[in-house]
């Protein structure tokens, strides 16, 4: 065994959701460490994406109904402000969505929604999320033009940027490469290794051949079940149950 | 055997049909401008667009519709557009799609459709009379806010619920609290048609007659508070027209409302494209 201790940065305990009368996810126990990219996979309608909604309490804008805890450091989510939560937890969408307005302003939206900035305080954190996010170079002549001229890669690295920008302390994405040509998705997948000493990951994706990439640990979910969770290699060479290695193999999903 | 016809021809005659009917349109838009162009353009001249009305309309300018009108429409414009744009906003954001949302928003609908003379019969009741303010500028402006704000509220609920939720979800989970989203994000991209609706409201409140006869009055002298009875140019030309004063400077009048109102639109367009630019 490893002599380090492994921190766990956030726990899941007995957690269940549902909303209306569909259940989203079925009593799930899930410990995420720090500094780790765990890789979510499974079928459409799995609960992953849930997951990720649950953590940043964002369902909650769908009027889902938990039971359960999840703790972030030992404190749980729900006695924090939902506010500082997000801003700790940041999420990335699947589609690149930028807000109306300039790079600069897309990134620096968050930050300055907490307190008053001054403008170097400003220009050192756009330099610093960009640098982070692996754009820097491609838009630093371009901060103040429209953040919807930039392409669909870009986009995406602006949203991680946008992200970055609130020094969160994990990193939630939801299929981020789901409508990205090869290269950018190699990009994206470059920018999450070379942050994964300062973050924690946490990577849904439909891709299983990603997960197989970037991630330390996998986990497997289906129909709202967490099936499966282990180390990447174990999961896609000899998984303990068949549902994983059929989803893995292709022959569902 | 059937008879069919050739896609390519089909696509041609829908063309036409739709091209037509667009014409048509357009060409009646223009003919009504033209004349009234043509029979009030002769009129138009510094002196009638300066000078105090004179013998009930029969010489002199129209100067102090021109400013009744002005105020009028801005006191309205003032008060409709953040009284509709806030309804919208609870409407859109504060309730869940529910009974009441959609009984206020039937009400509101209901309330664009009624016709103008009984919001003047309103206004002249109760702002006139009820609260005492007289005929005037105060009382116009009020009666034609409410009439436009049906207008006002339908398109800026419209424009709200048309940004995609997306946004919203992003700003929340950039730490974004509702009224910092609704503020920073979902009003921005809402603007261009929330100024939509204004615009249609100013269009409706400029060129209004039966709901400003009752309660702006129809007094020709220049006003001198927002207290005082104006004649708007609307109602000014009417009663020009009506009571058979001078059709000439009736024509004048109506040549000066359209000019007014397509340079409403003119500049409210402008503003609006030059925001669009910068935020998109």
């Amino acid at each position: 065994m490893c002599a380090i201790r492994t921190m766990i940065k956030i726990s899941i305990k007995n957690y269940s959701l549902s909303f209306k009368n569909i259940q989203a996810l079925k009593n799930i126990n899930l410990d995420i460490n720090t500094n780790e990219i765990l890789g979510i996979i499974g079928p459409a309608k799995s609960g992953k994406s849930s997951l990720l909604r649950a953590i940043n309490r964002l369902c909650e804008l769908d009027n889902a109904i938990k039971d359960g805890d999840i703790l972030l450091d030992d404190t749980s989510i729900y006695s924090l402000s939902v506010n500082e939560l997000r801003r700790r937890i940041g999420l990335i969408f699947a589609m690149p969505i930028v807000l109306p307005g300039s790079v600069y302003k897309n990134i620096t939206y968050g930050s300055k929604l907490q307190r008053k900035f001054k403008k170097n305080e400003l220009d050192e954190l756009v330099y610093f999320a960009l640098n982070a996010a692996n754009l820097w170079d491609e838009v630093k002549d371009r901060l103040r033009d429209s953040a919807s001229l930039l392409s669909g890669g870009q986009q995406q690295r602006l949203c991680i940027a946008r992200t970055l920008a609130l020094k969160p302390e994990v990193i939630m994405m939801d299929e981020p490469c789901s409508g990205l040509d090869p290269i950018s998705t190699a990009k994206i997948e470059q920018t999450m290794l070379s942050l994964k000493d300062r973050y924690t990951f946490i990577l849904v994706t439909n891709n299983t051949k990603q997960a197989a990439r970037v991630s330390t640990r996998v986990a497997f979910f289906l129909s709202g079940e967490l099936i499966e969770f282990d180390k990447t290699e174990k999961i896609f060479t000899s998984p303990a149950d068949k549902r994983t290695n059929d989803y893995i193999s292709g022959r569902f999903g | 055997m059937t008879f069919r016809i050739d896609p390519r021809t089909s696509q041609i005659i829908a063309y036409t049909i739709l091209l037509t009917l667009t014409l048509i349109t357009v060409s009646i838009l223009i003919f009504i401008i033209a004349f009234v162009f043509k029979n009030g353009l002769g009129e138009l001249n510094l002196e009638f667009l300066t000078q105090k009305t004179k013998e009930m309309g029969k010489e002199g300018g129209i100067l102090p519709s021109i400013i009744g009108t002005f105020l009028v429409t801005l006191l309205s414009i003032v008060i409709a557009t953040p009284l509709g744009v806030g309804s919208a906003i609870y409407l859109t954001e504060y309730t869940k799609g529910g009974l009441i949302r959609r009984l206020i928003s039937f009400g509101a609908d209901c309330l664009a459709g009624v016709p103008s003379i009984i919001f003047g019969l309103f206004g002249f009741i109760f702002f006139v009379i009820k609260l005492n303010l007289g005929w005037g500028i105060i009382a116009g402006g009020l009666t034609l806010s409410v009439m436009i704000l049906p207008t006002i509220i339908r398109t800026s609920e419209e424009a709200i619920k048309a940004v995609p939720i997306a946004y919203r979800e992003i700003s929340y989970s950039l730490g974004g609290g509702k009224l910092d989203t609704i503020q920073k994000v979902v009003l921005p991209t809402a603007l261009p048609g929330i100024i939509t609706g204004v615009i249609l409201g100013i269009g409706r409140a400029v060129g209004e007659t039966a709901a400003v006869i009752f309660t702006a009055g129809s007094s020709l002298s220049m006003p001198t508070s927002i207290f005082s009875s104006t004649r708007t140019l609307a109602v000014h030309f009417y009663i020009l027209a009506r009571e058979g004063i001078s059709m000439n400077k009736a024509y004048g009048t109506a040549a000066v409302l359209i000019i007014l109102i397509l340079l409403i639109n003119f500049i409210a367009y402008r503003l609006m494209h030059r925001f669009i630019a910068r935020y998109y």
